[in-house]
């Protein structure tokens, strides 16, 4: 009764990474889709990814293309992976497009600090950090406030947590859109999804949520300009953490869902081919009001990565008894990998704006871009990607064909392979964390089953995607990094 | 408990099929089944708190993703678990309501056996059926 009968398409090959689909594939289709990964991973692909990305495809105001990134899996509405743009006066805003949290994403944190400067230390660095930094279900944050002051956290990002002394102010240029999203309004936003997260900032969640302590191999270093422009050597000790908006963000998400279903085939006259794609005309009251909605829990999070910085630095400083700066505890950059944004791009000759879904892919800017900071202008934008916590993860740039090909957009992730109910049954968590002590990876998690779920081999093999992205030209390697110690949401 | 998990519908998330002989009765299944993507074992949440929930919406379908949604929403607003419903729905299409009385505990990581969190129901291949035997949900929850 359950299973899917889904067509495999056939694939017109476009490049060695490119693969596109027709749009006489499915009825209904406004662009073809195009699918960037190598042969092996479009063939290993679950069929799903390509039905709700030709979904996707058939959603009004669709711009050139429907595009998912190598590491793309099946999901709801989009594809995890799934990248498309919308004409902003006459195309839709797809919460299904976003991902239920809202403005996921990475941070990424360098230290001055060595392998060797930190294995003494690191039972005692991963413990204090899974004490400090909260995970799990249900968890809160030690950033007590009201709901009313919850609402300037809504509408001013991580500058708020900078204002309050949350961190520094060379870490809002480091964020992506500087850490605030302008165009949030705060009356658009339940009480009921404040009232969900006004006390999770700074805290992991759950699931594939996590931060990591990684080091640099002299050997995972692909591009050594790059890498020393980003602050990056051999044999560094680096923080990589990867969260969202919590229940906030969700909460955001789900309401939207229940604006949308009602009004979007009797108000406007838009049929979809799954629930999840609900959309509604972007500049409707319905669309803008998720607009500014979303663009406070793209904020929330923002806060969130912004106060678990803090958390970090307080705890490298604690442990290695020296102020964060001595440490050389700054942040590489942030990157946001679920959100629906507004960009300018050069479409048939003549610039345009279009809104740019992005569900679990990245920006990827290339160089000379105003939206990059100074310092990385002449290189391009920093990508952050994260891949399982036993493999390792990565840290790209984004490139000019990313621009010209993908709407600026890369991959996010490795993208799961293995659906949670079989890995729960394939690894045991207790088993799992003994295993990867023995490989020197350290793991704290509140979760043995969840822990079970996110091993290595449930995921595709990072190395893989990144070589796919690389190969297509939509980012570039810069350095790959090791773990050495994982607090598991 | 009359829910089970299955296999093939998603692989990033989780989905279930719950059933009972009565529509209350599969609307109680699920509730457990939301739970059961959180902790190991529901039936290690005591029952100690109590809770009314109160829901009423124009359709079957949309009554029960409301009520699975109090129970996330729960989860995170007061970190309350929920392990046994006693509902009762009354109306008829166009306007159903629902009454719930809830049971359960605050979340305690040490004790609970902690799963995985459940972020939201999606409507991604939502189902919600009367069978020969009753009634039965398919339900996807984002995690």
């Amino acid at each position: 009764m359950f299973l899917q009968n889904l067509k495999k398409p056939t694939f017109t090959k476009v490049s060695d990474c490119i693969w596109e689909i027709p749009p006489s594939f499915k009825q209904g289709m406004r662009v073809p889709s195009r699918v960037y990964a190598t042969k092996k991973i479009l063939d290993e692909m679950d069929l799903a990814v390509y039905d709700q990305l030709t979904n996707v495809a058939t959603l009004p105001g669709i711009c050139r293309c429907a595009y998912c990134m190598p590491d793309g899996h099946s999901g709801y509405g989009f594809p995890i992976g799934g990248v498309a743009a919308f004409d902003t006066s006459e195309g839709v805003i797809s919460p299904g497009g976003v991902g239920f949290d809202i403005n996921c994403g990475m941070r990424l944190v360098r230290t001055d600090l060595t392998f060797d400067d930190v294995k003494p230390k690191l039972h005692e660095l991963i413990d204090e950090l899974f004490k400090k930094v909260p995970s799990g279900v249900g968890c809160t944050g030690f950033v007590k406030i009201t709901k009313d002051e919850f609402k300037k956290v809504i509408e001013g990002g991580a500058g708020w947590c900078v204002r309050k002394g949350y961190g520094w102010d060379e870490d809002l240029r480091r964020t992506e859109e500087d850490g605030c999203m302008k165009h949030t309004d705060v009356s658009k936003i339940s009480q009921r999804a404040i009232t969900r997260g006004y006390d999770q900032i700074g805290t992991l969640g759950s699931g594939n949520h996590y931060l990591e302590i990684q080091v640099v191999k002299e050997e995972n270093i692909f591009d050594k300009e790059a890498a020393k422009k980003l602050g990056i050597f051999p044999n560094q000790v680096v923080v990589m953490f990867h969260c969202g908006s919590r229940g906030f963000g969700h909460q955001i998400a789900t309401d939207s869902l229940n604006a949308f279903l009602p009004v979007m085939e009797s108000k406007y006259g838009i049929k979809i081919l799954d629930k999840e794609l609900a959309c509604a005309p972007f500049s409707s009251p319905e669309g803008q009001t998720y607009y500014k909605a979303m663009n406070g829990g793209i904020n929330m999070a923002f806060a969130n990565r912004q106060v678990i910085l803090h958390r970090i630095r307080e705890v490298f400083s604690q442990v290695f008894k020296q102020d964060a700066e001595t440490l050389g505890l700054h942040q590489v950059y942030d990157v946001t990998h679920n959100t629906a944004k507004i960009e300018k791009y050069n479409i048939d000759g003549s610039m345009k704006e279009v809104l740019v879904h992005r569900k679990g892919a990245t920006r990827a800017f290339g160089p000379d871009r105003p939206e990059v900071p100074q310092e990385y202008r002449d290189i391009g934008q920093p990508v952050i990607i994260g891949g399982s916590m036993e493999t390792g993860s990565y840290l790209l740039l984004g490139t000019k064909r990313a621009e010209e090909e993908t709407w600026g957009s890369t991959a996010h992730g490795s993208g799961r392979t293995m659906s949670r109910t079989k890995a729960k049954s394939m690894f045991r968590g207790d088993q799992l964390q003994k295993d990867m002590e023995k490989r020197g990876i350290l793991i704290r998690t509140d979760s043995m089953s969840g822990l079970a779920e996110e091993a290595g081999a449930a995921y595709k093999n990072i190395d893989d995607v990144i070589e796919a992205t690389n190969q297509a030209g939509i980012s570039k390697k810069v350095v790959r990094f090791v773990p050495i110690a994982n607090v598991k949401g | 408990m009359p829910y089970k998990y299955i296999e093939g519908l998603t692989s990033a998330d989780v989905a279930f099929e719950a059933i009972g002989k009565t529509i209350e009765e599969m609307f109680e299944s699920a509730g457990v089944a939301v739970l059961g993507t959180m902790v190991r074992d529901p039936n290690n949440i005591k029952q100690k708190t109590k809770r009314t929930i109160e829901k009423s919406a124009p359709t079957i379908e949309k009554l029960l993703f409301d009520f699975l949604d109090e129970l996330i929403f729960l989860k995170d607003a007061e970190q309350m678990f929920f392990s046994g419903f006693k509902a009762k729905i009354s109306g008829e299409e166009g306007d159903y309501s629902l009454k719930v009385e809830a049971k359960g505990e605050k979340i305690d990581a040490k004790r609970h056996d902690i799963a995985i969190d459940a972020k939201a129901v999606t409507m991604h291949k939502f189902e919600v059926k009367q069978t020969p035997g009753g009634w039965r949900a398919q339900v996807i929850i984002d995690v």
